[in-house]
């Protein structure tokens, strides 16, 4: 691999990071209509993803399974909320579901804003997953109005696209508006630089690097691509056997940046290449006093003693050497040493310590952390993107396995409370039921009573009928009135009897009251029958309150039996399966660490034996000096006598 | 000559200490980390399944419909006077309490919305006390704001809005 192509993946990597990080900060314009969706949204913008999708999963669960779901608060946000979740499995990690979702989102009817949204996330998930083609059709989508937060993401994430599809054209005529655009200044310019060197535009491709070279910013990640801007112009211009120039942007490279020591070693490279080994020393004499786990320092500590010995100071450049195999020998003791803690186990133990979770600088904090491993010599390793997909795999599994054990917890304690409730209504509910029943009969007669009421009040505004509104009194009276007339009768009394004509006269006395007073009580009946409706209606409402009760307290306890059952199957057969991803995903990284540092400990064994080489020859050299320098002046002396 | 030879080692060993992190990767391959990266993925989505289908569970036997109420907090987008602590009292009865870290106040600046309290009251009228810290310029300020809502017998939400100009409450 050459080394501007490495570099190149590295400014890829590290755009693309810088790139997600961007597009995570995203607000909703809309004014709110779903609670339950502005919670998912407050844990998504805390970045606890797992909580804001299993959130969304249950309200999107939900509104599938109502009827009318267009009555549902969480439609004005269906669309939305189906983006998220793709979105937010994304920053999950959930890559293939992911994709899926979103590419729902596209196909479905959405506005343009939306699409395109969901249309560049889709292209970055395939480019960040590697697949060249599927993010260059995924991209191409992308029509229209862009989201405004994306603007220069997007025409950013489109040229890096086109550049690892080999559209090197493409890429730079996006590449250069952008240049220096907010959010991309200095990755847009080294990324159009690399896009001119690889579609054959050598001299503009080395004057945009040189120009990113120069860029002025207080941003620690813009500085950063300036520093590789130098590097790669340096080290491009060095296999062009152009080293005077490169020392120069080498030179360019800050001392505390983290391409400080290739940049230092680069310039003693470059002073070499002219023969100036005494300004190769000063760069390398202060990559030399650096941290000795680093590649660069490893080498410089041959390269040093080199460059005396090319000035022809052997003595020193022996004793150098000699101190480079000292250094060596202890750097491979630590290497095993790592190997040996990663191998007990101590690496990952220590990674997943609590004390180290909430640190940003963990790695450093690791460090410090007692029988761990040498950090210094997996920096890069755990840089990368491969080991940093995979602790996050391994943390998330961790998470997940401390999730199955507090909800298996959880289950037990909803047992409990479902026991708890069962023993305390089942014994309650066979008595309450019967008075319930006997209530329920009586309340139906009542109502049924009222209905007969209404409607005899409804045919008396048709047809009259006086004596149905006769008061008790009325009625006792008239009976008996009209048991005395039957008596009468029965006695044999004539009508012209002035007992009968009594009677006769009580009897009109009443119809009289009864017949003029019809009105004035076919009024009060209704009043009586609204005000018997008042009743009826709070009767209605406690009756479907007990409904309710009872129901929930039915409810309370029943029907939940195989539903926990199956959820602790669920929950048992997952936690095996992460314990089992567990061991292996752990087993991977100490395979990965280990890997690392055995080959580190393999070109610490090649320095050795370079080393004691070079030594030897040192010793060689300078004793000969020694020699021929004893020879003259034993040959000045013979000749003075 | 020499000059080249010279540049030729320069950039072995240059690439040599470039390359070496990576051969480091490829020793454990890229397939076995797709591998197990697929399983992964598969027993997250597992677990989110479940997680959902426990939510629902938990909703259903914890806060039934009938009694549950619901409190929320949202915040006006860049409030000046953001909150430090909240404390809610319902009829008179603290019910929850919350300090605000950074990370909350972020995600409730940017239009998130924060479910305080979850819980079961009877139907009828029922009086919500909010006590809030807010950080403002000239040191913190706290006050206490009330509201009376009616609960009926579908689940009840509130929403408590804090912005710059105060505490309002909207029922949901």
């Amino acid at each position: 691999m050459s080394i501007a192509k490495h570099c190149l993946s590295i400014a890829l990597i590290t755009l693309f990071c810088a790139g997600s990080t961007l597009a995570a900060d995203t607000s909703r314009q809309d004014e709110l209509k779903d609670l339950y969706f502005g919670e998912a949204l407050f844990q998504a913008y805390q970045k606890e993803y797992f909580a804001a999708i299993s959130r969304l999963d249950t309200e999107l669960a939900q509104y599938y399974g109502l009827d009318e779901p267009n009555l549902s608060s969480l439609y004005h946000h269906i669309g939305d909320a189906e983006f998220s979740v793709g979105d937010y499995e994304l920053y999950y990690r959930m890559h293939n579901r992911a994709s899926r979702a979103i590419k729902a989102v596209i196909e479905g009817n959405v506005e343009d804003v939306v699409r395109n949204a969901a249309g560049y996330r889709l292209a970055k998930i395939y480019y960040q997953k590697n697949q060249p083609l599927n993010a260059l059709h995924a991209i191409e989508k992308v029509k229209g109005k862009i989201p405004e937060h994306l603007r220069y993401e997007e025409a950013f994430l489109r040229a890096q696209i086109y550049m690892v599809n080999g559209k090197f054209t493409d890429a730079i005529n996006l590449l250069e508006p952008i240049e220096n655009a907010e959010g991309v200044k200095g990755f847009a310019g080294y990324n159009l630089a690399i896009a001119l060197l690889q579609s054959g535009k050598e001299e503009q491709g080395l004057a945009q690097l040189n120009k990113v070279g120069q860029i002025s910013s207080s941003d620690e990640q813009v500085l950063g691509i300036k520093d590789k801007a130098n590097l790669v112009l340096g080290f491009r211009l060095l296999e062009a056997g152009q080293a005077e120039p490169a020392k120069q942007f080498l030179d360019r490279v800050r001392l505390t940046g983290p391409f400080s020591n290739k940049a230092l070693l680069g310039s003693g490279w470059a002073a070499a290449a002219m023969g100036k080994f005494d300004r190769a020393l000063v760069p390398w004499q202060m990559l030399a006093k650096r941290n000795i786990t680093n590649k660069s320092v490893q080498e410089i500590m041959l390269g040093v003693p080199y460059a005396y010995g090319k000035l022809g100071i052997h003595g020193k450049a022996a004793i150098l050497y000699g101190q480079a195999l000292e250094s060596y020998s202890k750097e491979l003791e630590r290497v095993d040493a790592s190997i040996k803690s990663i191998r007990e186990g101590k690496f990952l133990a220590a990674v997943i310590g609590e004390e180290l979770k909430a640190d940003k600088n963990w790695l450093i904090k690791l460090r410090e952390l007692p029988n761990t491993p040498e950090t210094h010599y997996l920096i890069e390793m755990l840089a990368s993107h491969d080991f940093q997909e995979s602790l996050k795999n391994y943390f998330d599994m961790v998470e997940l396995q401390k999730k199955m054990s507090t909800w298996l917890k959880q289950i037990s304690a909803f047992e409990e409370i479902i026991a708890i409730r069962s023993a305390y209504y089942q014994p309650l509910l066979p008595d309450i039921e019967k008075q319930f029943r006997i209530l329920d009969s009586k309340m139906k007669l009542r109502i049924q009573q009222r209905d007969r009421l209404d409607k005899r009040l409804k045919k008396m505004l048709i047809s009259p009928k006086p004596e149905l509104l006769a008061t008790a009194d009325e009625r006792i009276l008239l009976h008996q009135i009209m048991n005395l007339e039957n008596d009468f009768n029965n006695r044999g009394l004539s009508n012209n009897d002035p007992l009968m004509a009594r009677i006769s006269r009580l009897k009109g006395r009443i119809n009289w009251s009864i017949y003029t007073e019809y009105d004035v009580r076919l009024t009060d009946a209704h009043k009586h029958l609204h005000q018997l409706d008042e009743h009826v209606n709070q009767l209605d409402k406690s009756y479907k309150s007990f409904v309710r009760t009872r129901q929930a307290a039915t409810q309370s306890y029943k029907g939940y039996d195989n539903n926990l059952q199956q959820l602790t199957i669920k929950i048992n057969q997952a936690q095996t399966k992460i314990n089992t991803l567990i061991s292996r995903q752990g087993y991977l990284l100490e395979q990965m660490a280990v890997s690392e540092l055995e080959l580190r400990r393999q070109r610490l064994e090649e320095y050795q034996v370079k080393a004691r080489f070079a030594l030897a020859e040192s010793y060689d050299r300078a004793t000969k000096k020694q020699e021929e320098r004893k020879e003259e002046q034993l040959k000045i002396k013979d000749d003075m006598q | 000559m020499v000059k080249k030879m010279l540049v030729r080692l320069i950039i072995a060993l240059f690439a040599l200490a470039v390359t070496s992190s990576l051969n480091a990767e490829e020793l454990v391959t890229k397939e076995q980390i797709k591998g197990l990266d697929e399983q992964v993925q598969e027993i997250k989505k597992e677990v989110l399944a479940i997680s959902a289908e426990l939510n629902q569970l938990e909703e259903k036997l914890l806060y039934p419909s009938n009694t549950q109420l619901a409190i929320f907090v949202s915040m006006e987008k860049n409030s000046k006077t953001p909150p430090i602590a909240l404390k809610i009292m319902l009829d008179e009865d603290d019910i929850s309490h919350h300090i605000y870290s950074f990370k909350e106040i972020e995600a409730l600046n940017i239009g998130g919305v924060q479910r305080i309290y979850t819980g079961n009251i009877r139907t009828g009228e029922h009086n919500l006390k909010i006590n809030v810290i807010n950080k403002q310029s000239g040191g913190n300020n706290a006050h206490t704001v009330s509201h009376l809502f009616e609960k009926g017998i579908k689940p009840q939400m509130v929403e408590i809005r804090l912005s710059d100009s105060g505490v309002t409450f909207r029922n949901w």
